[in-house]
């Protein structure tokens, strides 16, 4: 008999649930690769998570650990609230480019510039997907949405919010990754940034944060095929992969 | 049995009372953003909550500052986040969401002249906000109203056990007399975070059980119709158990002076004073603004001949008493606006020309 191994299954991370998310979506994946880092790093007893208002808004649906939902861009305010009373447990949000990088600008930069020791994940698909495909900050310049029907335009609209950029160069950000998940080498880039993140904040480094560029075929009205090649050629263009900041050595 | 009292009596403001109250009651978590008059609160919290090893955070919004709120509840931890009107309106939000995650927290407005920016002076302006929903959705939130330094600190305490009891955000509304005025208090004992309760839904990690969800999103159909009916049962409870009010007088009185919070000192000075002259005049005082002591105003008031509501506000309280009393014709108001504060004689006038 030969020998037989399990080498892929389903992280304890997950609970089993079927899918809400669309064709060709990257929440899914991202969902994966943070419950994968849960697993792996041995935090899935001590973890909490804060849940975004968007289409992420769900995610207590898939993931095995305790959640809260928290409002409109408030999450990095309700994390810095737990965290702080609760400064054994592991504390992250999830938040969308409406959620982080529009209505909750003000806490995602006061919670970064406090040096939180908290972890984001920022998942950048460049749309309002849960209301219908709206134009969000990180909207590429020309890019059609619901409320930019014949393209993002400069003087109207203004520029798409580079908002990672901005957070860092704050001296309480200690780690942040701009990473995406269009390609199977990517996703793992993804799922070691991540847990750098959150071991980051399992060794009290302080705020660690990765954006995640993903995919939204339906409101950017592309295939599959076609949305990974948008994040191929134009949105990693705009939005350049890499570490951003690394204080952590 | 403790005393639940000390016998030393402390001098301090209001607000200061309200912050000593917190952290006796085991508050772990404050967060706050600077609003006068309430800024002596943060001020004092940012030295107590220090001193006592626990959290205390200057928000950077007062947005921030009831999620920080409604994260440490999450957390099972007691917490109180404080401001005056305008940052009140901002917070709505937050209570809101506390509501309808069946969080407790304790938010204390000490008011101030609106509407807008409005002016720094004492008002009862924020009644209806506060009793009346003020964030979207079914909601009610208990709203103690203290008229003293003393019962700024016991109202405290109890909002932290009634919000624990019930699982819900609970209001001291006081206002900028009330907040900086000082008085003699007596303090009540102290106890630890860790002691205040254990919470079975509170977040801690899923260690050795399933994981926990909180939140106040419903999608499937009749789901948040059910969750309704429960928060509905719940605020029937506590109208059938947390009413509380203060009687003098009332039972044989005349005219009955209706009268909360600040404006009830000045209108406790006059029926006093005008009782003197041999005027049959009660004091009707509410405590719980919600639930409203509906009730007994109702029966208190049946023999009375007159019922004259006194509010530093143009008659919000008011429309709580005319449910109550059901005869309009009874009814007399007298309020200030804008940060006015009536005057002993400007009360004694009134009542005076409704025995007329």
């Amino acid at each position: 008999m030969p020998k037989v191994e399990k080498i892929f299954s389903k992280p304890k991370g997950l609970q089993d649930a079927p899918t809400h998310y669309c064709s060709g979506c990257g929440h899914g994946t991202i969902h994966r690769l943070v419950a994968e880092a849960v697993d792996e790093l041995g935090i899935r007893e001590r973890i909490i998570g804060i849940a975004p208002v968007g289409c992420a808004v769900l995610a207590y649906d898939y993931w095995n650990f305790d959640v809260t939902e928290a409002a409109h861009g408030r999450p990095p305010a309700v994390a810095t609230g737990i965290k702080r009373v609760r400064p054994d447990n592991i504390v992250f949000t999830y938040q969308g480019d409406g959620d982080l990088a529009a209505i909750g600008t003000a806490e995602i930069v006061h919670a970064a510039n406090r040096g939180e020791n908290i972890t984001v994940i920022f998942v950048n698909n460049g749309t309002y997907g849960m209301t219908g495909g709206q134009m969000a900050p990180t909207t590429l310049i020309g890019q059609k949405t619901a409320t930019s029907i014949l393209g993002r335009d400069l003087v109207r609209d203004g520029y798409p919010l580079k908002i990672s950029e901005m957070l860092a160069v704050l001296d309480g950000v200690k780690y942040l990754e701009r990473t995406a998940v269009h390609t199977p080498a990517d996703v793992l880039k993804t799922k070691r940034a991540i847990k750098k993140a959150f071991k980051n904040q399992i060794e009290k480094k302080g705020f660690s944060m990765v954006e995640v560029l993903s995919m939204c075929p339906t409101y950017t009205g592309r295939s599959i095929n076609g949305s990974i090649k948008w994040i191929k050629e134009r949105v990693s263009k705009d939005y350049p992969l890499g570490v951003l900041k690394d204080a952590t050595k | 049995m403790k005393k639940q009292k000390s016998k030393k009596v402390h001098l301090m403001t209001g607000n200061e009372a309200v912050g000593e109250a917190a952290v006796r009651a085991g508050c772990g978590l404050y967060a706050g953003y600077p609003i006068t008059p309430q800024n002596e609160l943060t001020a004092f919290m940012s030295k107590r909550m220090t001193e006592k090893g626990r959290a205390f955070i200057q928000s950077e919004s007062e947005l921030a500052a009831i999620s920080m709120v409604f994260g440490a509840s999450v957390a099972g931890v007691r917490t109180m986040t404080s401001s005056s009107s305008p940052g009140i309106s901002l917070k709505q939000e937050g209570i809101s969401y506390l509501a309808g995650c069946k969080l407790p927290a304790v938010i204390v407005n000490v008011m101030r002249g609106g509407p807008g920016l409005g002016n720094i002076a004492p008002s009862q302006a924020d009644y209806f906000q506060a009793t009346k929903g003020g964030g979207h959705g079914d909601y009610r939130m208990i709203v103690l109203a203290p008229s003293s330094a003393q019962e700024s600190m016991d109202f405290t305490i109890s909002s932290f056990d009634l919000a624990d009891k019930y699982r819900m955000p609970v209001m001291v509304l006081t206002d900028g007399m009330l907040g900086q005025m000082m008085e003699p208090v007596r303090l009540p004992v102290m106890q630890q975070p860790s002691s205040a309760n254990q919470k079975p839904w509170a977040l801690t990690g899923a260690k050795g059980r399933n994981p926990r969800f909180i939140k106040s999103l419903f999608l499937k159909p009749g789901e948040l119709e059910g969750f309704n009916k429960l928060l509905q049962r719940t605020y029937k409870e506590i109208e059938k158990k947390e009413v509380r009010y203060e009687a003098l007088g009332c039972s044989r009185a005349e005219l009955i002076v209706v009268a909360y919070g600040s404006a009830s000192r000045i209108a406790r000075a006059s029926v006093k004073d005008l009782r003197k002259n041999k005027k049959h005049i009660g004091l009707f005082r509410p405590i719980t603004l919600w639930p409203f002591p509906e009730k007994v105003l109702k029966r208190l008031t049946k023999k009375a001949k007159k019922v004259l509501v006194v509010e530093m506000s143009s008659g919000q309280m008011l429309e709580d008493v005319r449910l109550a009393v059901g005869d309009d014709s009874k009814i007399s108001f007298y309020g200030r606006m804008g940060g006015g504060i009536p005057a002993k004689e400007e009360i004694d006038k009134e009542i005076l020309k409704c025995l007329r």
